[in-house]
């Protein structure tokens, strides 16, 4: 038996048990003798900055990365790893951010993958029976997903990740892995995975809950084990360890320090939206935004909120009237937004935001070619010289400026999305959740960032599915719900409460 | 433990750290080089057991057959780094080559020629019309391009054509002290775009909508654009292609270049490119472009029957993929 330095409830042989994990990634240590005891039917979060080295260690037990060094033990019998498959065949399931769904099948085949359901000894297959069997599955998970015949890929992204954790909870798993799953999930359906969560705790299951989200992680957990830069920081009981408590163990830093303070003179409006609308997706919005002015708009999963921003970027059609210092938008395409000063952050950086495999040099030129070109020919020099001040002055960390986008943090990636749009220099910043899956402190350098635009007169619009994050900026806030706009609130009204209850429409009745 | 406070221990530990970086350096890099010195230790081997490898006449021959899949491939990487690929190359050199014959019986070369290249580009631009204006997949877009071109030939002309105005054939023929003229063109487009690729904004653009395309469009680029240029650029390298390729047999066929789509492909992947978009060099481009000619030659000079040729190139092509993926 090797040492316990962890504080595990006694006299019960631990569901999991990992001892001294350690892997290396070329020159990083991603793990360094990390230690994880769960027991069986507990809800276990693992809290942590990104890059502290929660997804490497879901990656081990999942069986998709090999570990250097350490032992792996369930319900105390020493279990290799060597493959997903085997990860599976000990009762391992994990449930990633990234689907490992199969687009163009139905949402019935995708859950019974490789249980289909067949008649005439597998000749057939019963389409009835297979139907009503995943209807089942996401009704006791009070999901709700309209057809289930219907492909995958028709379904929009909250749902699929429904599909994707029904898929799971089917196998009965005896270890169920839930990575980031309020990534795209919120409010209600939210508090139906819990549920369902709790349900299978009831049954037997641990569940590992990764999660940044602190509130979620209080929730749900019963305790809570917290890495930083790859090292095991400790195991705590959730009841015995405040919100405050935890950001210090995972950042060493207290929440205060995370907002920047505001001292913003608002001007005129600058822009002026009216009776904005895009059939069946959201109607007759309206919103004014002054340069100097911080703009929240919070709403769930499905509000219409990142189509509004995509509109007034010119990335979708629309119709409706809008005003730009004065003069009629019309944005036809991005090109047109950005030639009128209007540049949008999009919501996922690695879809819509940079290009991975290119450097960072060629991620932040890609907007401002002609800001450090000649009849198309691009000056080095310039645009080192340009690059090379705004890595400082959005404070990317990377070894080079020819480095692959792709090899840096999360956060240093999304500091590369915002220098982009700071180097092309637009008066108007639409910003779409610009802190998703940003650890702690990468996310205090970003505020710190727009609230230094919003002083030197940027007109911005902050998207946000997180409370503190839109009260923490917010100069004024819009809750959109079902594609409307649906409450108004200025800085000192505001709070966590009633923006929630106008999100979810509790006040006025539900809404579509 | 006195030791790594001195400073001559701490110099020494940023000097180990420092070459241990190199030596990762170096062997990312040796791998990239993996076409080149696959290439030289081929020439080596060639050199030293055939007497006929080193000859002036095989030499210049060598540069001479390379031509067409080197300027062919530059066209080609030029669409795959956009995401794209491009079937109907083969295709198109047989129509730069009929046109190009027909026109010469009728007017000068500096006009026939430009012309005939003129009609590839043409040629390129329909498939760029298809690909970026009606967002047909590449891959449908060209196989039918490919189909409707050569089609397009013969019915132009079904029969070869033999041009009787032989100027530009005899510049094809020239040479420059050892080095055959068209080689020299063929390098001299190399180094154009691989500046293109590199320090244009357009070339920029090309790698990044292969890399992320909506990243691209929502950064204000015109992605069509750009698609429509690297299928006109395309179009460009296969017309040159074809007119070089006629005017040194001496004859205009329509059923010529069948298959160099496949070889334009093969040196663009064995030089490192991703079919996926985004990644590729020239420099990788031009190693298989020498590698795929040298293998040929030599096989050649063998007197290996061409079928084991095919199956020298298929081997070749895995191995190339395979040392690419250790890189990661």
């Amino acid at each position: 038996m090797s040492q316990a330095d962890v504080p595990a409830p006694v006299a019960m042989v631990p569901r999991l048990d990992m001892r001294g994990i350690s892997k290396r990634y070329d020159a990083t240590l991603a793990l360094r003798n990390v230690d994880l005891v769960v027991q069986p039917g507990e809800i276990h979060a693992i809290a942590g900055e990104n890059g502290a080295g929660k997804s490497t260690l879901i990656k081990i037990l999942a069986g998709a990365v090999a570990r250097d060094a350490g032992a792996i033990k369930i319900d105390g019998v020493e279990t290799e790893l060597p493959s997903p498959h085997a990860a599976r065949q000990a009762g391992i399931r994990v449930v990633y951010q990234e689907f490992s769904l199969v687009p163009h099948l139905s949402v019935a085949e995708n859950i019974l993958l490789g249980q289909m359901p067949s008649r005439a000894r597998g000749m057939w297959i019963d389409w009835k029976t297979a139907a009503q069997r995943a209807s089942a599955a996401l009704d006791s998970l009070g999901f709700v997903v309209p057809n289930v015949r219907r492909p995958v890929a028709s379904l929009p992204v909250s749902q699929r990740q429904m599909v994707e954790i029904a898929k799971a909870m089917l196998e009965r798993p005896r270890i169920l892995v839930l990575d980031e799953p309020s990534a795209v999930l919120s409010g209600g359906d939210l508090d139906r995975l819990f549920n369902a969560v709790r349900a299978l705790r009831d049954a037997g299951t641990t569940v590992l809950y990764v999660s940044h989200r602190l509130d979620e992680v209080f929730e749900i957990a019963s305790r809570i084990t917290v890495l930083k830069d790859g090292g095991l920081v400790g195991t705590v009981d959730a009841s015995s360890i405040d919100q405050a408590g935890l950001v210090r163990m995972m950042v060493g830093r207290e929440l205060a320090e995370i907002y920047p303070p505001r001292n913003a003179s608002i001007g005129e409006p600058l822009l002026q939206v009216r009776n904005l609308s895009r059939t069946r997706v959201f109607k007759d919005v309206n919103l004014n935004l002054a340069p100097g002015e911080i703009v929240g708009v919070f709403g769930l999963v499905g509000s219409g909120r990142t189509d509004v921003v995509r509109a007034i970027f010119g990335a979708d059609a629309s119709t409706g009237e809008m005003t730009l210092g004065g003069r009629p938008y019309r944005p036809r395409s991005p090109g047109d937004a950005l030639s009128r000063g209007v540049a949008m952050l999009s919501e996922d950086r690695a879809r819509d935001g940079l290009v991975l495999q290119l450097s960072i040099r060629d991620n932040l030129s890609l907007a401002s070619y002609s800001q450090m070109s000649r009849l198309g020919l691009i000056s080095r020099r310039l645009q080192d010289a340009l690059v090379t001040k705004e890595i400082a002055e959005v404070n990317v960390r990377a070894p080079s400026i020819g480095a692959a986008v792709r090899r840096l943090s999360g956060g240093n990636q999304q500091k590369v999305v915002v220098g982009k749009w700071l180097l092309r220099g637009a008066e108007v910043l639409l910003l779409d959740e610009p802190t998703r899956g940003v650890d702690v402190g990468a996310k205090a350098e970003i505020y710190r960032i727009i609230a230094t635009l919003a002083e030197r007169g940027k007109a911005i619009l902050l998207v946000s599915s997180e409370l503190p994050e839109i009260l923490g900026m917010s100069d004024r806030i819009l809750v959109m719900r079902g594609g409307r706009i649906v409450g108004q609130f200025s800085r000192s009204e505001a709070t966590e409460e009633r923006l929630l209850a106008a999100a979810a429409g509790v006040v006025e009745g539900t809404a579509a | 433990m006195t030791m790594t406070s001195s400073p001559t221990a701490r110099a020494l530990s940023v000097v180990g750290r420092r070459l241990g970086s190199a030596r990762k350096d170096l062997r990312g890099r040796w791998l990239s080089y993996v076409p080149t010195v696959a290439f030289l230790v081929l020439a080596t081997i060639a050199a030293v057991t055939s007497d006929a490898f080193l000859s002036q006449g095989n030499l210049s021959n060598l540069f001479r057959q390379i031509v067409t899949n080197g300027l062919i491939s530059l066209g080609m990487l030029t669409v795959i780094l956009s995401a794209g690929i491009d079937l109907s190359v083969g295709a198109i050199v047989a129509l730069a080559g009929i046109v190009a014959a027909g026109l010469l019986n009728m007017l000068p070369w500096p006009v026939a020629i430009p012309l005939a290249v003129g009609v590839a580009i043409v040629a390129g631009g329909l498939n760029g019309t298809l690909v970026a204006g009606f967002r047909l997949p590449p891959f449908v877009a060209t196989l039918a391009t490919m189909s409707a071109i050569r089609g397009f030939v013969y019915v132009v002309s079904e029969t070869p054509i033999t041009p009787t105005d032989m100027t530009f054939g005899r510049i094809v023929a020239s040479s420059v002290g050892p080095v055959p003229t068209p080689a020299i063109f063929m390098i001299g487009c190399f180094i154009a775009v691989s500046f293109f690729l590199n320090r244009t904004t357009m070339g920029r653009a090309i790698y990044a909508i292969g890399g992320n395309e909506e990243a691209v469009r929502l950064s204000g680029i015109n992605v069509r654009a750009h698609i429509m240029l690297a299928y006109l650029i395309s179009g460009l390298f296969a017309g040159l292609a074809g007119v070089i390729l006629a005017s040194r047999v001496g004859i205009a066929q329509p059923s010529v270049g069948v298959g160099l789509e496949l070889d334009a492909i093969a040196a663009c992947v064995i030089g490192g490119a991703s079919l996926a978009g985004g990644r590729g060099s020239v420099r990788g481009t031009f190693a298989g472009v020498l590698l795929l000619g040298l293998i040929s030659n030599l096989l050649n000079l063998y007197s290996v029957q061409a079928y084991y040729q095919q199956i020298f190139k298929g081997a070749l092509i895995v191995l190339a993929v395979l040392a690419r993926r250790r890189e990661g």
